[in-house]
């Protein structure tokens, strides 16, 4: 598959806007490639959430466009809502103040 | 490899009055920063990580000295 840059851009913000909860990770929930990535899917299932998931690894732009877009360095980064809310330290400790939950409730 | 010192002090010139702990997780390109700061005050804490993050910059991401930074924030009352 080729894809263009373009074509990486459009594909990566349909999914931000077509999924309520988005996560943009290393590998797969089923096989995450990250110990953070593993942790965000992790704390998403034991708080309920249904989610849609990217392997960003099977194509360097991915990340590339995607930290373009949403400033952020690093991998994991989770979207809820159309929003970016951050990488494994921040769910991580949303997590902990409960906060996730309500965040991902259907 | 980056250096813990030269990193608490890219942090502390972006946030002036800070005070910032960095340790290295493993082999000096996972790190941890610890940084409390008056300047988190009535930010959530995607701003305050992003404060962080923009600080240290250019070191961290794919294929830089950085591959994960471990961020704590605090505000400093």
């Amino acid at each position: 598959m080729i894809a263009t840059e373009d074509q990486i851009r459009e594909e990566i913000l349909d999914a931000i806007s077509q999924h309520r909860i988005m996560l943009f990770m290393k590998g797969s929930p089923e096989m995450p490639r990250c110990g953070f990535s593993a942790q965000v899917v992790t704390l998403l299932k034991e708080n309920g959430a249904e989610f849609a998931a990217m392997d960003i690894l099977p194509d360097p732009r991915i990340r590339q466009v995607l930290s373009e877009q949403s400033g952020w360095p690093t991998i994991p980064q989770l979207f809820v809502n159309g929003e970016l809310v951050g990488g494994c330290d921040i769910v991580t400790e949303l997590a902990e103040e409960g906060k996730l939950r309500e965040m991902v409730a259907a | 490899m980056p250096d813990t010192h030269e990193i608490a002090g890219l942090i502390e010139a972006a946030l002036p009055g800070s005070e910032v702990t960095v340790h290295d997780m493993a082999g000096g390109d996972h790190l941890y920063a610890h940084v409390r700061a008056a300047q988190f005050e009535g930010l959530s804490l995607l701003e305050q990580h992003r404060l962080v993050n923009e600080a240290v910059g250019e070191l961290l991401g794919p294929g830089r000295p950085i591959h994960a930074l471990k961020i704590k924030t605090e505000v400093a009352s």
